[in-house]
């Protein structure tokens, strides 16, 4: 504890370089932390889907419709528990920018499929009594201002109405939270049987059905007995798990995804290698005073404890503020508004930064540091 | 005059001395080098991404081209017209002609599963079901390999770019799609356009497949020029027994592209800044360093009567070089690693993939050069200003 001050006193001799180095650590530790958030939206949280969840849509593509018949033949199918459909609406609101997903669906399904989605007592009973309710969840309703009571219009873009109108509104009667962080709460659910009975055409048809299942393990066998049930049907379906769904999905972004995180990753480690040979240097310069410290009796163990607690003070402090920027920088969540709701730092990444930024303080002081250890007093005294 | 000239010698002196004593401070030096080659690189290579994307999309269309979706839709996908729709649409004016008629194609665009190559994975792709004026609205379209499909019977015509992304699509293989088999008879060349991502197939044989009845989704027509279009729009919308949206073919796909390269701009340009941020604190620390090992030197052409001012400028000569060598190397690893790099991403507003290739323009590498540069300036500037106001006597005497 003691020599404490004596490695202030080495961190604060030339401020300016202790300054820049740690400012280009930070920024460094700044993008590492932005790019776990980044590479967590590009994978659309495929850690957060439920495990015994299964999707199923149509086997061609899922833009066409499976029956809303197979509803009840799937309710009877061996280990499914739940089932529920939806279907992409694909509505405006105001200008296409404004993108949120709408899906009609069974209200109360809805809730038993995805208890990640918590909606506050007396919204629920509204959610499950209103036909013409409409719930929404909290960072879109917070994007656009919408308030329980709201009425919001929606420009359809596939479905008109009976009178060929492409207005539709909902009232807003309930807003979601997730139940925890990341949980996808930009969607905008809508009921079913309203939908259903106002649109124009594709009565009784869905867009994809999400059943949950007794036991995860036996998704592989469920799922080809439900793709079996109906093979040779109009509509022949594929059933994956909603992981595999997801991750699918998030592949079609594909390489992007991974080209940033490769880039990005490169970068992170140009930066750490400038700050890494600024510091080294630091240590050099400093070679007749280790000597000194030597002479004045200071062991070999000790000198390269001193170099690499300095070293590693400047990475600490470097990441620590690097990777709390990165947090608040996150904080305010999906910065496109909907393309990555999953844009978050999770804890796991905050903990390997942290690791990273005392690695990076050992690596980039090791060297020095053992130079320090093995000076030999006359030679480094002589050096001058 | 005569002062001028003595500063501009007193610049010059002082800059050869600096460059020519680099050498001894090389590993510091590389390091900045190093910084602002690998800001650069990232730089040139995320928007060259966002680059190729944008042209893809861009070069897709003529401006003597409508297309004609129903009112309301945002994208083909969306879209839906009757039969009837479309023969109106056909005879609306403005409408080039030919022998057989006018030069207007109605067409289904839907998406199928196909696995991609490099994720493995499903992805969805485009495919067009198109009519044989289909070819006569795209004159770029040729056929480089294999035959057109047959009208009439379940074949496939694939996209170059599809082709190279796609799994399954060589000429002559068979790929079932729900109850029915296609097989691939030819690939065609778009000329780099979003159409090299597409199959395309006979519209009568896709309807069925599709439960589409007799129902399209778009109207591509051929105009007169592209001055008719005002025609073409006003008789059409004007017609009380259609309700339709009308763009020219390059605003659609102008349009379709904003999101995506939107997205990859704005996340490029973000992590650059943030880079080169980083980059300028090392370039700072590596001037700095310069500036300390010469103090002796300094204050030495100091004492001898050189100003400040060709001190400042000699810094920030040798900042803005090593800015230079590290933006040439960044722009030429972004250049090789990605130039012409075929990739393919989901466009969002079609909800279907585009295939395009990264395109490292020579304007990309001028931006990147003059970010280099930039860093290089802020880099410098600092260190020389103490340089300049380095005290001579106790700079002299300093070891």
């Amino acid at each position: 504890m003691k020599y404490l001050p004596l490695v202030w006193r080495n961190l604060v001799r030339r401020k300016t370089r202790t300054t820049f180095t740690v400012l280009s650590i930070v920024v460094a530790f700044l993008l590492f932390g932005i790019l776990a958030a980044l590479n967590m939206a590009f994978n659309m949280g495929v850690e957060l889907a439920g495990n015994d969840r299964l999707i199923i849509t149509h086997k061609v593509s899922i833009i066409q419709f499976l029956p809303e018949s197979y509803g009840a033949r799937l309710e009877t199918t061996p280990g499914v528990v739940d089932v529920l459909h939806q279907t992409y609406f694909g509505g405006i609101y105001q200008k296409p920018s404004n993108f949120f997903m709408q899906c009609p669906v069974l209200p109360d399904k809805l809730l038993t499929l995805y208890p990640e989605y918590i909606l506050p007592e007396d919204q629920k009973k509204a959610w499950l009594t209103d036909r013409t309710c409409a719930i929404v969840g909290r960072q879109t309703a917070d994007r656009f201002g919408f308030k329980v009571g709201d009425r919001i219009p929606i420009q359809a873009t596939i479905f008109r109405k009976r009178d060929g109108s492409s207005n539709w509104e909902f009232n807003i009667c309930g807003i979601y939270d997730g139940d925890k962080k990341g949980v996808d709460t930009t969607q905008f659910f809508f009921n079913y049987e309203y939908f259903d009975e106002a649109r124009q055409f594709g009565q009784g048809q869905v867009g994809w059905y999400v059943i949950r299942i007794n036991d995860p393990s036996a998704a592989p066998a469920i799922a080809e007995r439900v793709d079996a049930q109906f093979a040779n049907s109009f509509a022949e379906t594929k059933t994956t798990t909603e992981k595999a769904f997801v991750q699918a999905f998030a592949k079609q972004v594909g390489d992007i995804g991974a080209i940033i995180r490769g880039i990005v990753t490169a970068v992170f480690f140009t930066i750490l290698l400038v700050a890494a040979n600024t510091m080294a240097q630091a240590v050099r310069e400093r070679t007749n005073e280790l000597a000194v410290l030597k002479t004045l009796g200071f062991s070999d163990g000790l000198v390269l404890a001193l170099v690499l607690i300095e070293s590693c003070a400047i990475a600490v402090l470097g990441g620590a503020v690097g990777l709390g920027l990165a947090w608040l920088v996150t904080q305010g969540g999906d910065p496109t508004h909907g393309m990555l709701p999953a844009f978050f730092l999770p804890a796991a990444d905050l903990v390997r930064g942290a690791l990273f930024a005392l690695a990076l303080g050992i690596v980039a002081g090791i060297m020095p540091a053992v130079q320090a250890m093995r000076l030999r007093i006359v030679d480094a005294l002589r050096r001058t | 005059m005569r002062t001028l000239l003595g500063w501009l010698s007193q610049v010059a002196i002082v800059t050869l001395l600096n460059l020519r004593t680099i050498r001894q401070r090389l590993s510091s030096s590389l390091v900045a080098v190093v910084g602002i080659a690998g800001v650069v690189a990232v730089f040139v290579a995320v928007l060259s991404m966002a680059e190729g994307f944008r042209t893809t999309m861009a070069t897709t269309g003529s401006p003597d081209t409508a297309i004609v979706m129903r009112a309301g839709a945002d994208s083909e996908m969306v879209s839906g017209l009757s039969l009837e729709d479309t023969r109106l649409i056909g005879d609306a004016a403005g409408v080039r002609r030919n022998a057989s008629g006018p030069v207007a194609s109605a067409e289904l665009f839907v998406i199928v599963d196909l696995l991609k190559k490099s994720t493995n994975t499903t992805a969805n792709v485009p495919l067009r079901g198109i009519g044989p004026n289909a070819f006569a609205v795209r004159p770029n379209v040729r056929i480089v390999e294999g035959r057109r499909f047959e009208t009439g019977r379940n074949e496939l015509i694939v996209g170059r770019g599809a082709a190279g992304q796609f799994a399954g699509l060589e000429v002559g293989r068979t790929l079932r799609f729900g109850q029915s088999e296609w097989t691939v008879v030819g690939v065609f060349d778009a000329g780099g356009t979003f159409s090299d991502s597409e199959l395309w197939c006979d519209a009568g044989v896709l309807q069925p497949a599709y439960r589409r009845g007799s129902s399209f989704q778009t109207v591509y027509a051929k105009l007169e020029s592209p001055e008719a279009f005002t025609r073409f729009k006003d008789a059409l919308t004007t017609d009380p027994r259609l309700n339709l949206k009308v763009l020219r073919e390059t605003d659609y796909f102008a349009e379709q592209s904003q999101m995506v390269s939107t997205l990859i701009t704005t996340l490029g340009a973000g992590i650059a800044l943030l880079m080169g941020i980083g980059a300028v604190f090392g370039a700072i620390n590596t001037m700095y360093s310069a500036v300390a090992s010469r103090m002796r030197e300094i204050a030495t052409l100091r004492a001898l009567g050189f100003g400040g001012g060709p001190v400042v400028v000699s810094v920030l000569v040798e900042s803005l070089l090593l800015a230079l060598i590290g933006g040439a190397i960044g722009g030429g690893l972004a250049y090789v690693g990605f130039n012409g790099f075929q990739t393919s991403t989901i466009n969002w507003q079609t909800f279907s993939q585009v295939a395009f290739a990264f395109a490292v323009t020579p304007g990309l590498i001028v931006a990147g050069m003059v970010y280099a540069l930039l860093m290089g300036l802020v880099g410098g500037l600092l260190p020389a200003v103490r340089a300049a106001r380095l005290p001579i006597v106790a700079a002299l005497r300093e070891l």
